[in-house]
C-alpha cells in the first residue's frame, strides 16, 4: 500500500499539515502536495471507476497524463468534475470525491459490466443500438446518456462565483516548458535581447532533471534551476509565469496559454484562470516527453503505476508507491526508479527485464545496490483485486502459458520506453518522423508548421526534440504487448487506453473488421478519445493496430493532435464576459430614462429598445393598445436615436446618392427630404430610410436601427473599392444625435409649446421638409417626415442633450396627456399604413417591385447598385409573390410567416404554397388583426379569400386587401 | 488567427481587427452587361488552392480596404496594397513567382 | 451648455488604475488630405495635422491620427461648434469634410503605472514600445475604441457614446485588484 515515509519530499514542508477530505473522509498532507501525492501519502490507491466496465482504478501518473485519478472537486459555487488529482495542488479544506460509480467507490453496482466483458467489445453501441430504429429514442438514448459521461455536471442553477480574464501578451520567443531544455532556450534568447515568456504548467521549475538528479554544469540540476531561474526573473526583457501551460499553438505564432492564477487559493481575490493570448515570433517546445504504459493483462489495477511516477512521488512528495514494488521494463530508465526507491529504503521486488539482457550502467548498479534483476521476463498478469497483491512472470517471447515465478509485491512501476511531447508542434501542422531507436514519433525539422513569412514558428528542444538524455544507456527494446505472443485471454484484459475502457483485443477486433485508417479506428473503439487524449495510450495502440494491419507504424501514422493539450475552463475561455458585460449593450441616451420607467425590452442588434412601457397592472399589448391609441388621438413620443444618421459629402456626393439609391437623390432640393432604397447588387432590398438633403453638397441618410454601421461599412466599400476617384467623404454620425420622433394630432403644438425660432406653421413647414434652429433652448434638426401617418417630426439633438430634450417634450405635452410608445406600437402604426419594414417584408430575396415600390426606382438613372439584378430572368417574371394587404374574415390575427398552401407538390415534393405572411397585428385603431403578405399575382387579385395555415394547424380565410389600412389619402399627416 | 499588416495604417495586428471582403480584383458589371459578365462578376470565384488575391478592411482599425495576396494552403501572406488597383503590384508577383515557382500566375 | 450630460455621467473606477470619465467633450472628425487639414488646423487651432498614428497637443486641445484621410480633434466641449465652423471656413473649397462628434463620443482617462496591463486584458494590442503621444485604434474586448498615450502614466480611450457603459464596466472588471499582472514593467 502506498503510504508517506519518513523523510525526503522536495517539494513539501513537513511542518505544515494541510487537512482535505476524499469521499467525506478527511485525510492529511503537506504543504506542497498534489492532491495525488496526499491520497497516495494517506494510502489511498482506490480513486475511481472505470467509464466502462466500472473497473477500480488508481493513479498511474504523475502528472497531465494522468488518465484514471479524476475528481469531482470543491461544492457549490466552486464544484468541477472530473479534475486529475496529479495537477490539483493540494491546499487546507480541498473536498473530493471519486466520479463513476454508484452507490459507493468500493461497492459498485456498475462494476457488473466487467463481468459482461465478452458483451461489451469495440463498436458495442454501433452494433447493439442500430436496430430497431424506432427504440433509439425512447429506450437505447435515455440509457446512453444516463451511464454516459464521467464526473457529474454542475448543478445548472449555480453559478460560478469565481472571475476569470484573458490579456493579450507579445514577445519574441515563447517557451512552453520549464524543464532544463526550455530554460536553456529561455536562457540563449533572453541574452540575445529578444522578450521571451516562460512558461511552465506546474508550480515547479526544473522538469525531470531535478527529480532524476542529473548535474549540470558541474551542480546539481536543482542549484542550477534555482540559479538560472532566479537570473531570467531579474530580466526586463523575460516574463516567466509557473502554473501556465501552453494549451494549443495556432496559425501565424499565436498561442494560448492558461495560467491557473487562483485554483491553489480558492477564495483568494484574484481571478482563477488568466488565458495569455499570446503572439510569439518564435514558439520553443520544451514540453519533455512521456513514459509510456506497457501492455500486459491486468496493467490498469490500482497500484499498477508508470515507473517514472513512482520516483516523482519518492523525490518530489516523499510518498512510497507501495511497501514492496516490482518494475517492469523494457529500457534502462526504469532502473532509475529502483535504484531511487532502494535508497529511501522501499523494498524492491525485482525488476523484470523484457531484453534478453540487461547490461547497462544503471542495470549494473542495480544489481550493485542488491536489486534483483529479471531478464527476458514479462508480466504475464497483475494479480489483485481492488489493489496490486503479485505478479505472474512468463517469457518474454511466449503466449504466457507458462508461469515460472509469482512475485508478491503492492505496487508495480512500468516502462514502454518514452514518447517525446510534440502536440505543440504538431497543432498547426508539423510533420513527424518515426524514430526506429527510441520507438517513438519526432519532430521533423524538414516540415515545421508555417508562419505568416512562410518560414518555421516552433521548435522542439530537448526530449520534446527526442534527445531524452539517454545517450550512453543500452538501447530499448520496443515491446507494444506483453508477453509477446500473448494469449486472446490475456489481451482481453490488457489495457490501452485505461479510462475509455480500450484494450488491446478491441484494437485487434477494430483491424479485422477492417478498420485501417488510424482516424477510423479511435472513433470506433474510443481509444484516445477520453479526456486525456490517449496521451499514455496513442503510440501503443497505433502499434497494436499497425501489427494487426501488418504494417510499420509510420505507415499507420498518428491521429491528429488537437488544443487544448489538456482541458481548460470555460471560465478562462469566456474570460471578463460574463454577466453585464457578457456582449456589449448600446444604450441610446434616454436608456436610462426608458429603463427608470420599466420599459419592457426588445433588442435591435446590440440596442436595447422599448418595446412599450407597460403600467401597474397592465398587460403588453394593453400597454401597445394605450400608446397607440393616445398617439393617434393626441400625441407619443418614440425615442428614434438608433436609426443611422450618416453624412455623405462632397463634389460628387450626388453621384454616388444616385448608384446608391434606387431613386434619384441628386435632385433632392435642399430643404427636402425623400424617402429612399438601397438595394445590393442582386437587386435585392438592403435597406430604406429617409434621405435629407442639408446643403449644395452634402446628403443625410437615414438608415434602419440595425443597418447603419452595415450601410456605412457599404459605403465606404463602394468608395474606397470601386469608385476611388469620386470626391465624397462619409461620416457616421448616429451616435452624434438623440432622435425623437414626436407623433400626433397635437405634435405641432407640443413643439410650439418648447419656443425657439423655427416657424412650425403648416404652411412654412410642410411635409418631408426639414428645418435647424433652436427648440426649447436646444440646438435641433427637425424632419416632418412620417412613419405612423400622424403628424408627425423627428427632432435630432446633440445625444448629450437627448435625456433633457426628452424631458422637455414630456412636460410640455402633459396637457395632452403625452406619452412614451416602444417599438411595437410604431410597428402596429406602420402596418395600419402599409409601410414596409425591413427585415419583415423583405428576407433577402426581395426586390422593390415586390414590394410595389416601383414608383422608388428611377428610370431616368443608367445604373445605380442593383439595376442589373432586377433585370434578370427570376426578377422580372410575372409569377412573383408581391406585397398586399391581409384582412381575415373573422377578424383574428393570422400566425406571423404563416404560408398559403395550394393543392399539389413541388418538384421537391413540398407542398405548393402562393403566399407568406410577413407582418401581422391586432390593430386597436381599426379594433381587428391586419396583416401584410406576399401573395402570387396578389395586387392583381384584390378581393379574393385566400386561406393561411392557423397556429393549431388548420387554416384561417384572409381576404387581399389593400395594404394601407388607415387614412389612405394621408389627411391625418397632412395638417 | 491570422497576423495581418494593414498597409493604409502600418499596423500589424491579429485576424479579429479585421474583416474579410472575399476575392479581390472583381470587374463590376451593371447594366447593359450580359448574363455571363454578370455571372462572373456576382457569382464565379476562383476559390483556389494557393496564391489567391483578397480583400480585408481593417474595420476596428483605420477603417480602410487594403487587398492582400495569401496562399490558402500555407496560410503564408505574401504582402497587402493598397485596394485602389486593379491588379497586383509587380513586386507582390515577383515575390510569389520566387516563392511559388508553379504558380500559374495572376489571371 | 449647461445641459449636456456625457454618456458615463462622471463614472470613476479605482483599481489596478484609475478610470475616469472625462465628462462632456467636443469633438470633431476632419476627412480630407492631411496636408490641407493641417493647414486649416494651423490657422484656426494653432495645431497641426500629426504623423501616423500620433497625436498632436497644444493649448487649443489635441489632434488624433485616425486614418490617412482622417482626424480627429479633441477640445472643450463648448469650443466644439465655433471650432467646426471656423474650420469649415479655412477649409473653403477644398474637397474636405467637417463634423462635430463631441455627442457621438465618450473619452476614458486611465491613470497608473499598471494602465498598460489593464488595456491588454482587453485590447490585441502590443503596448510594448508605446510612446507618449502614439495613438493606435483597435477593439476593447468587443467595440472599436482608441487609445493614445498622454504621459508615461495617463492615458485617453475614446469608443462610441452608446457602448460607453459596457467598456467602462469592462476596464473597471479587469483592472479590480488581485488582477496584477507584471506585464509590462
Amino acid at each position: 500500500m502506498s503510504h508517506r515515509l519518513g523523510t525526503g519530499g522536495r517539494l513539501i514542508d513537513r511542518t505544515r499539515p494541510l487537512d482535505f477530505t476524499f469521499n467525506g473522509k478527511t485525510m492529511r498532507g503537506y504543504a506542497g502536495d498534489t492532491l495525488a501525492s496526499g491520497l497516495l501519502g494517506a494510502g489511498q490507491t482506490l480513486v475511481g471507476r472505470s467509464f466502462k466496465y466500472h473497473r477500480p482504478r488508481g493513479i498511474v501518473a504523475s502528472g497531465a497524463e494522468e488518465p484514471n485519478a479524476l475528481v469531482g472537486l470543491g461544492e457549490g459555487q466552486r464544484f468541477e468534475p472530473n479534475q486529475r488529482v496529479t495537477t490539483t495542488e493540494l491546499f487546507s479544506g480541498l473536498k473530493a470525491a471519486s466520479q463513476n460509480h454508484w452507490p459507493s467507490l468500493e461497492f459498485d453496482v456498475g462494476a457488473i459490466n466487467a463481468k459482461l466483458w465478452r458483451f461489451l467489445p469495440a463498436g458495442f453501441y454501433y452494433k447493439t443500438f442500430i436496430s430497431p430504429r424506432p427504440l433509439w429514442k425512447h429506450v437505447y438514448e435515455p440509457i446512453i446518456r444516463r451511464s454516459a459521461g464521467l464526473g457529474k455536471a454542475p448543478d445548472a442553477e449555480t453559478r460560478d462565483i469565481d472571475r476569470y480574464e484573458q490579456l493579450y501578451a507579445f514577445c519574441d520567443v515563447l517557451v512552453a516548458g520549464g524543464g532544463v531544455a526550455g530554460i536553456r532556450a529561455a536562457l540563449e534568447a533572453a541574452q540575445a535581447g529578444k522578450r521571451v515568456i516562460l512558461t511552465e504548467q506546474t508550480a515547479h521549475f526544473g522538469g525531470r532533471a531535478v527529480v532524476d538528479g542529473y548535474e549540470i554544469d558541474g551542480q546539481s540540476a536543482e542549484s542550477w534551476v534555482d540559479a538560472q531561474l532566479a537570473a531570467l526573473q531579474g530580466m526586463d526583457n523575460v516574463t516567466v509565469l509557473p502554473r501556465t501551460m501552453v494549451a494549443g499553438v495556432h496559425d501565424h505564432g499565436y498561442a494560448l496559454a492558461y495560467e491557473r492564477v487562483a485554483d491553489h487559493q480558492p477564495g483568494a481575490d484574484k481571478p482563477r484562470h488568466r488565458l495569455w493570448r499570446v503572439r510569439a515570433g518564435q514558439i520553443v517546445a520544451a514540453t519533455g516527453a512521456i513514459e509510456r504504459p506497457l501492455s500486459f493483462a491486468g496493467n490498469d489495477l490500482p497500484g499498477v503505476m508508470l515507473a517514472a511516477a513512482i520516483r516523482d512521488y519518492a523525490v518530489n512528495f516523499g510518498v512510497a508507491a507501495g511497501k514492496k514494488v516490482a518494475i517492469v521494463t523494457n529500457n534502462d530508465d526504469a532502473y532509475r526508479t529502483a535504484l531511487i526507491l532502494n535508497d529511501l529504503g522501499v523494498s524492491i521486488a525485482a525488476v523484470i527485464d523484457a531484453r534478453a539482457e540487461a547490461t547497462g550502467d544503471l542495470p549494473a548498479k542495480a544489481r550493485a545496490a542488491g536489486i534483483r534483476v529479471i531478464e527476458d521476463a514479462a508480466v504475464r498478469k497483475v494479480e489483485g483485486g481492488k489493489s496490486v497483491t503479485g505478479v505472474q512472470l512468463c517469457r518474454f517471447n511466449s503466449d504466457g502459458g507458462a508461469v515460472f515465478e509469482t512475485l508478491a509485491c503492492d505496487a508495480l512501476g512500468m516502462s514502454g520506453g518514452w514518447s517525446p511531447v510534440v502536440h505543440l508542434w504538431s497543432h498547426c501542422g508539423g510533420k513527424l518522423n518515426w524514430d526506429e531507436a527510441g520507438a517513438f514519433f519526432r519532430p521533423d525539422p524538414n516540415r515545421p508548421p508555417l508562419g505568416h513569412d512562410g518560414k518555421g514558428f516552433v521548435s522542439c528542444v530537448g526530449a520534446a526534440n527526442g534527445d531524452l538524455g539517454n545517450e550512453g544507456e543500452a538501447p530499448m527494446l520496443p515491446v507494444w504487448l506483453m508477453p509477446a505472443q500473448a494469449s486472446y485471454e490475456l489481451r482481453a484484459k490488457a489495457w490501452l487506453d485505461p479510462q475509455n475502457d480500450v484494450k488491446v483485443s478491441d484494437v485487434q477486433l477494430a483491424a479485422r473488421e477492417g478498420y485501417a485508417s488510424v482516424e477510423h479506428t479511435k472513433r470506433y473503439t474510443t481509444l484516445g478519445m477520453a479526456t486525456d487524449q490517449g496521451k499514455l495510450s496513442n503510440i501503443n495502440g497505433l502499434a497494436i493496430l499497425s501489427d494487426a494491419l501488418g504494417q510499420p507504424i509510420p505507415q499507420t501514422g498518428t491521429t491528429t493532435f488537437r488544443p487544448p493539450y489538456t482541458p481548460i475552463s470555460l471560465g478562462a475561455i469566456t474570460g471578463e464576459a460574463r454577466g453585464e458585460i457578457f456582449q456589449p449593450l448600446r444604450k441610446t441616451p434616454m436608456h436610462g430614462w426608458h429603463e427608470a420607467k420599466g420599459a419592457h425590452w426588445e433588442p435591435v442588434g446590440h440596442w436595447r429598445r422599448p418595446y412599450c412601457y407597460p403600467k401597474q397592472g397592465e398587460s403588453h399589448a394593453e400597454a401597445v393598445s394605450r400608446e397607440i391609441n393616445q398617439t393617434r388621438k393626441a400625441v407619443g413620443l418614440l425615442d428614434a436615436s438608433t436609426l443611422g444618421k450618416i453624412l455623405v459629402k462632397g463634389p460628387d456626393a450626388g453621384r454616388f446618392m444616385d448608384m446608391l439609391y434606387t431613386n434619384m437623390m441628386s435632385n433632392l432640393k435642399v430643404g427636402k427630404c425623400r424617402y429612399g432604397l438601397m438595394c445590393n447588387e442582386n437587386g435585392f432590398l438592403s435597406d430604406d430610410g429617409v434621405v435629407a438633403r442639408l446643403s449644395e453638397d452634402t446628403w443625410l441618410c437615414h438608415t434602419t436601427s440595425g443597418g447603419a454601421d452595415r450601410i456605412h461599412a457599404w459605403m465606404e466599400d463602394w468608395l474606397q473599392c470601386e469608385w476611388w476617384d469620386w470626391k465624397v467623404h462619409v461620416v457616421n454620425l448616429t451616435e452624434q444625435f438623440a432622435q425623437i420622433a414626436v407623433v400626433g394630432p397635437k405634435a405641432r403644438q407640443v413643439l410650439e409649446k418648447l419656443g425657439g425660432d423655427i416657424d412650425l406653421s403648416a404652411d412654412s413647414f410642410p411635409f418631408m421638409d426639414w428645418k435647424e434652429g433652436h427648440l426649447g433652448g436646444i440646438a435641433a434638426r427637425i424632419f416632418r417626415i412620417s412613419f405612423s401617418g400622424e403628424l408627425s417630426y423627428e427632432v435630432a439633438v446633440p445625444a448629450s442633450q437627448g435625456l433633457a430634450f426628452w424631458e422637455k417634450l414630456l412636460d410640455a405635452g402633459e396637457e395632452f396627456g403625452i406619452s412614451p410608445y416602444g417599438t411595437e406600437a410604431l410597428h402596429v402604426m406602420r402596418a395600419e399604413k402599409g409601410f414596409i419594414m425591413i427585415g419583415d417584408e423583405t428576407d433577402g430575396t426581395v426586390i422593390p417591385q415586390d414590394l410595389n415600390l416601383n414608383w422608388a426606382i428611377s428610370k431616368k438613372k443608367d445604373d445605380f447598385l442593383g439595376k442589373r439584378g432586377m433585370e434578370r430572368e427570376a426578377m422580372v417574371s410575372p409569377d412573383r409573390w408581391k406585397l398586399v394587404g391581409l384582412e381575415t374574415l373573422d377578424g383574428s390575427v393570422l400566425p406571423d410567416g404563416a404560408l398559403a398552401p395550394l393543392p399539389g407538390k413541388n418538384a421537391n415534393g413540398q407542398q405548393e404554397t402562393q403566399g407568406r405572411v410577413t407582418s401581422t397585428y391586432h390593430s386597436p385603431t381599426l379594433g381587428k388583426g391586419i396583416a401584410m403578405g406576399l401573395v402570387h399575382n396578389g395586387p392583381e387579385r384584390m378581393g379574393e379569400v385566400i386561406a393561411f395555415q392557423s397556429a393549431s394547424g388548420g387554416t384561417v380565410s384572409a381576404r387581399i386587401v389593400d395594404p394601407c389600412f388607415f387614412d389612405k389619402a394621408g389627411e391625418k399627416q397632412n395638417v | 488567427m491570422l497576423l495581418l499588416t494593414c498597409p493604409c495604417c502600418g499596423v500589424t495586428a491579429e485576424e479579429t481587427e479585421f474583416s474579410n471582403g472575399g476575392e479581390a480584383h472583381l470587374k463590376r458589371f451593371g447594366p447593359g452587361s450580359t448574363d455571363a459578365e454578370y455571372e462572373a462578376y456576382m457569382f464565379a470565384r476562383k476559390n483556389p488552392r494557393g496564391v489567391h488575391f483578397e480583400r480585408w478592411r481593417h474595420a476596428f482599425g483605420c477603417g480602410k480596404w487594403f487587398l492582400m495576396a495569401r496562399d490558402t494552403v500555407t496560410l503564408e501572406v505574401y504582402g497587402a496594397y493598397k485596394a485602389q488597383t486593379t491588379e497586383p503590384p509587380a513586386d507582390i508577383v515577383d515575390k510569389i513567382k520566387a516563392r511559388r515557382p508553379e504558380w500559374e500566375g495572376y489571371k | 451648455m449647461s445641459d449636456a450630460v456625457s454618456a458615463l455621467k462622471g463614472a470613476r473606477a479605482s483599481g489596478m488604475v484609475e478610470l475616469a470619465d472625462a465628462g462632456p467633450t467636443g469633438m470633431i472628425t476632419l476627412r480630407g488630405d492631411l496636408g490641407v487639414l493641417g493647414g486649416a488646423l494651423a490657422s484656426v487651432l494653432g495645431l497641426s495635422a500629426p504623423e501616423q498614428r500620433r497625436v498632436v497637443s497644444g493649448e487649443a486641445g489635441e489632434v488624433l491620427w485616425m486614418s490617412p484621410d482622417e482626424l480627429l480633434v479633441v477640445l472643450p466641449y463648448d469650443k466644439a461648434p465655433e471650432a467646426a465652423a471656423a474650420l469649415e471656413a479655412a477649409l473653403g473649397d477644398a474637397f474636405a469634410t467637417v463634423a462635430v462628434v463631441s455627442d457621438g463620443r465618450a473619452l476614458i482617462h486611465l491613470s497608473g503605472a499598471q494602465t498598460r496591463d489593464v488595456l491588454a486584458k482587453l485590447m490585441p494590442v502590443d503596448f510594448a514600445g508605446f510612446e507618449t503621444g502614439e495613438l493606435r485604434r483597435s477593439r476593447v474586448a468587443q467595440v472599436a475604441a482608441a487609445v493614445w498615450r498622454r504621459s508615461d502614466n495617463d492615458w485617453s480611450l475614446i469608443c462610441f457614446r452608446s457602448v460607453a457603459d459596457y467598456v467602462f464596466a469592462s476596464l473597471a472588471t479587469v483592472a479590480k485588484p488581485g488582477g496584477e499582472v507584471g506585464l509590462y514593467r
